[in-house]
C-alpha cells in the first residue's frame, strides 16, 4: 500500500480535496498480484475552479511527478469542483477493462 | 528530422491524431481502446500512431506535451488530452463540436 499512500499524502496536501479517492485498479490488469502501477483518483477540491481539464490533470500529474516517473504506469484522472460533484450525484466514471497491453510506459 | 519535428508533422498534417497503444483495430490498453470508441461514436476521421512500435515518439510524446500518459489526442494541432479528459468533453457534446469543426474547416 506504500505507493497508494504518498499518493493519497500527496494529493491531500496538495488540494485540500473535499472528497479524495485513490483507487488501486492494478488488478484490472496484466501485472503480478499486489502490484500498484495502475491508479484512478477521483479527486473534489475548490483547486479546480476557474481551471480547465487538461490544467486540472497537470495540477494533479505536477503533484505525483515522482509517482508517475517511476512505478506508477497509468493514473486515471477524474477531478471535479464541489459543484461538479453535487451535479454529477457523486458518481464518477468507470475505467475502461485492460485489454492486455505492454508494460511500463 | 528529430522527434519533436516528427510529432508536429503528425499533428500538424493529421486533423484528428490520436497517439495510443495498439491500432484502432486491436488497442493493447484499455484507455487506447476508448479513445478510439470515442472517436468513432463521434463519426470521426482520424489517423493513429502506434507507441508500442516506435520508442522514439513513445518517450518524446511526453514531454513535447508535457503529459505523462498514453493514449493522447490532438486536434487540429493542438492538444486535447487524453481518455479520462475525451470521455468528460464527450459526455458535454464538447468532443463532437470540436471535431466537427476541424473537418468542416
Amino acid at each position: 500500500m506504500q505507493v497508494q499512500t504518498t499518493i493519497e499524502q500527496k494529493l491531500a496536501a496538495g488540494l485540500q480535496p473535499a472528497v479524495l479517492q485513490v483507487i488501486n485498479e492494478s488488478g484490472m490488469h496484466n501485472v503480478p498480484a499486489g502490484s500498484e502501477s495502475h491508479f484512478k483518483v477521483v479527486a473534489v477540491s475548490d483547486a479546480f475552479v476557474d481551471l480547465g481539464l487538461v490544467q486540472r490533470h497537470r495540477q494533479i500529474n505536477g503533484l505525483l511527478a515522482d509517482e508517475l516517473a517511476g512505478p506508477v504506469h497509468a493514473l486515471s484522472l477524474q477531478a471535479f469542483t464541489p459543484e461538479e460533484w453535487v451535479a454529477r450525484g457523486g458518481q464518477f466514471d468507470a475505467s475502461p477493462d485492460c485489454l492486455g497491453g505492454s508494460s511500463a510506459g | 528530422m528529430d522527434v519533436n519535428e516528427r510529432i508536429g508533422n503528425l499533428i500538424s498534417s493529421n486533423g484528428v491524431m490520436l497517439f495510443m497503444k495498439g491500432d484502432r483495430r486491436f488497442p493493447m490498453c484499455g484507455f487506447s481502446g476508448q479513445a478510439i470508441q470515442l472517436l468513432e461514436s463521434c463519426g470521426a476521421v482520424y489517423e493513429t500512431l502506434n507507441v508500442l512500435e516506435d520508442d522514439e515518439i513513445r518517450q518524446g510524446i511526453k514531454a513535447y506535451s508535457s503529459w505523462p500518459t498514453i493514449p493522447q489526442l490532438y486536434v487540429g494541432g493542438e492538444f486535447v488530452g487524453g481518455s479520462d479528459i475525451m470521455m468528460s468533453l464527450h459526455q458535454q457534446g464538447e468532443l463532437q463540436r470540436l471535431i466537427k469543426e476541424t473537418q468542416t474547416a
